[in-house]
């Protein structure tokens, strides 16, 4: 048995933010209630720290089975404990595609053997994300998969995205969208706009990402199922997101740590760790997503967390591989850009990194209710740290925030009722 | 003031004195090629690498010319001799370079960018001869020392830049450049080359030739590159010629005396007629020769830099 004493405890959804103890037992959570006693419990010191519900991040790229080089379950997951992350959506660009039964299977089998949190596998929406033809929707579902996502590209074909749309309203999955017209966009590595025309880079527009926003929400309308937008970077996509929530489709949306805390800018000298897709954007859309997270038009945030080697970083600009790692940094960026600069408070940072997610996925997860799975954070949200290469537990270190200073180190990850990660008191990362 | 910078990568990052500066140097060394020797000892025993990415010949033998008439040795590394076709990346190969104990690295890449991801992994000094669509800082230096030796004078001259400017780093070079040192600049292309916000770089922007011809002082046409780019973005050859191409009756309307330069090779009749490009407005082979001077400065002056943090530290 754990007991944490004397945190604040945020669990906006019991509606509670006080100071409060937590019994776990086995692997639920017991009572919460005031100055609990119990001799037999381990006990966890949190006063002055912020105790909340395990985040559940819903955009990760573990690489595993596939890409074992840049990350594996087990490192991936060890980076989320480590920041704080007690749930991930494992999203379907590995080798092999989580296409069918018989995939699935084989990354449940890993899960099984190497996580150190829960792994939740998003199906692909075509077979091989090839995007001619449907994956078997149903037999996902059997499978409990009820996610689906061809991450990393989007659907070009408007008549299969419909045909896909249809079985998943049959079926009661989300689809994930990763919006970008490539037709659009292609061979781009910036935004398009003065950054692309002073690096002498091809660009990427809004353009190419909001028109694919808007057809997906048609088609998620068309057909009533549900609709997740992916890493939404601009401000066309946050008003069109907003749009739709107020004509009462059933769309959902999250947006990434760098699109609110990074511009276009930071891109400056070639830095191919602010390089992504979406690209950095300006800072009306910056501005943009941050009225979005405010207003509840985007949902969730989530770390689109993308290894990459050094190899495949440290080339060409234009030769470099997109994308970032985000789960250890991601809490400690929202923190300092949301929490800080009011843009959210407390309990609507859990909403965004921990409920909605959750409820988003359709898992019973975000809620720190006695009998919850015990998922715990004990976070010290006003220790600063500078964010190095070498700190990372991550197998990659491309992380567009190398060298920042930031606020807030998770100090105890819960997962599933066992102590995951600790920080202890030699240096600021060990990890058990 | 001194120079401090092992590299040159570009001209956005420079000052107005440090663009004065190579400017100066270069005036002191154009009188080097009018000798009889035409060579001084300044960099005598030290070895300058041209990597060359991408076919050039003009600015490679210029970079090599420039290099002998200070007394360097010269190594020319051309991509599909060597490792470069086996798979070997920029870094590793700029790496190599520098345990061979070269001290400049000149480099020529087409991807944007190159020049400055191969300096921060490297000691030795680097040399940008075009980035991708980037910066060609030396060209723009070269265009702006000719500029100078004609008119007496940048700060407050007109200079229009025509042509494919979207995927041009000479273009970019010149406007950062020019810019700093207090020039006007009109950039004037078909609008489907005129970049994205390039107003933001502090240029005026007109898609009629005419209206940048006139109250111009100098217009440097950029070559159309045909053969590069199967881009949608490019006009047919004739109707390029027929709306931007730089013809003597176009010249008339202009101020008498308008210098026109090229940064060559030209292509004749597509974007500039034979009469003016061999015409007396025209300096496309005084360029040629100030290169010689401007592209001695530059390497001159990052390798006193490089001894000068190698004796400081």
């Amino acid at each position: 048995m754990i007991l944490i004493k004397n945190g604040r405890v945020v669990d906006p959804a019991n509606n509670r933010d006080e100071i409060l103890d937590i019994l776990v037992d086995g692997k639920k959570i017991a009572k919460v209630a005031k100055r609990i006693q119990d001799d037999a419990a381990q006990i966890i010191d949190a006063k002055d720290k912020i105790v909340l519900p395990g985040l559940v991040d819903m955009h990760v790229h573990l690489r595993e089975p596939g890409r074992e080089d840049k990350e594996t379950i087990e490192t991936g997951t060890l980076a989320a404990v480590k920041g704080g992350i007690t749930s991930v959506l494992a999203m379907p660009n590995t080798a092999p595609v989580p296409d069918c039964a018989g995939h699935i299977s084989l990354v449940r089998e890993i899960i099984a053997k190497t996580g150190q949190a829960n792994v939740y596998i998003c199906g692909a929406i075509t077979r091989g994300r090839a995007g001619k033809e449907l994956s078997d929707i149903l037999e996902l579902k059997k499978e409990n998969v009820a996610v689906i996502s061809d991450d990393g590209a989007s659907v070009e074909s408007e008549e299969l995205m419909l045909a896909a749309f249809k079985k998943a309203k049959k079926n009661g999955v989300l689809v994930i969208c990763h919006c970008e017209d490539k037709a659009l966009s292609a061979n781009g590595a910036v935004n398009l706009g003065f950054t692309s025309t002073r690096l002498g880079l091809r660009g990427i527009s809004c353009e190419s990402e909001y028109k694919r926003v808007k057809r997906d929400i048609a088609l998620a309308k068309k057909t009533q199922a549900c609709v997740h937008i992916a890493h939404v970077s601009c401000k066309e996509s946050v008003e069109i997101i907003r749009a739709a929530k107020k004509d009462g489709i059933k769309v959902t949306s999250e947006t990434a740590p760098h699109y609110f805390a990074l511009t276009e800018d930071d891109v400056l000298s070639y830095d191919t760790n602010k390089k992504m897709n979406p690209p950095l954007r300006g800072n009306a859309d910056l501005a943009a997503i941050k009225d979005g997270l405010g207003d509840g038009t985007i949902d969730a945030i989530a770390s689109d967390h993308a290894p990459h080697t050094d190899n495949e970083k440290d080339v060409e600009f234009e030769r470099a591989e997109f994308g970032v790692i985000g789960l250890e940094t991601e809490l400690a960026v929202a923190i300092t850009e949301l929490i800080i600069h009011n843009v959210l408070d407390w309990p609507a940072l859990v909403n965004k990194m921990s409920v909605n997610p959750a409820k988003i996925l359709g898992i019973n997860k975000g809620t720190l209710s006695e009998g919850a799975d015990a998922d715990i954070i004990i976070v010290d949200t006003d220790k600063e740290w500078v964010v190095k290469k070498d700190d990372f537990v991550s197998k990659s270190q491309n992380c567009a925030f190398l060298g920042k200073k930031l606020k807030g180190v998770v100090e105890h990850t819960v997962c599933g009722g066992r102590i995951v990660y600790r920080a202890s008191g030699r240096g600021l990362y060990n990890l058990k | 003031m001194p120079w401090v910078r092992k590299d040159l990568l570009g001209l956005e990052d420079l000052s107005k004195e440090e663009i004065e500066l190579i400017l100066s140097t270069a005036e002191s060394f154009k009188e080097v090629s009018t000798r009889e020797i035409k060579k001084v000892p300044a960099l005598r025993g030290k070895t300058v690498v041209n990597l060359f990415y991408e076919p050039s010949t003009r600015t490679r033998v210029s970079f090599e010319v420039a290099a002998k008439r200070l007394s360097a040795d010269v190594i020319n590394i051309v991509p599909h001799e060597s490792s470069v076709k086996k798979g070997e990346t920029l870094i590793d190969t700029g790496r190599n370079i520098q345990a061979l104990k070269a001290d400049i690295v000149v480099l020529r890449h087409f991807a944007s960018g190159s020049a400055d991801i191969l300096s921060r992994h490297l000691d030795i000094s680097v040399v940008n001869a075009g980035d991708g669509w980037h910066e060609h800082p030396t060209q723009a230096l070269l265009d702006i020392f000719t500029l100078k030796e004609k008119l007496g004078r940048v700060s407050g001259i007109n200079v229009s830049i025509v042509g494919d400017i979207a995927h041009s780093r000479v273009a970019r070079s010149n406007i950062w450049g020019l810019i700093k040192l207090g020039a006007e600049v009109t950039i004037c292309a078909p609008k489907l080359l005129i970049p994205c916000e390039i107003e933001k770089m502090g240029v005026k922007v007109t898609q009629s030739i005419d209206e940048a011809l006139i109250g111009a002082d100098a217009v440097n046409v950029l070559r159309m590159q045909f053969e590069r780019d199967s881009d949608s973005a490019f006009p047919q050859q004739l109707e390029y010629f027929k709306n931007f191409g730089i013809t003597e009756g176009r010249l008339k309307k202009a101020k008498k005396g308008i210098i026109v330069m090229h940064p060559g090779p030209i292509n004749r009749g597509i974007e500039i007629e034979s009469a003016v490009a061999d015409g007396i407005n025209s300096v496309i082979l005084e360029q040629v020769t100030n290169g010689i001077a401007v592209r001695m400065a530059v390497l001159f002056l990052v390798a006193q830099a490089q001894e000068k943090i190698a004796f400081s530290g």
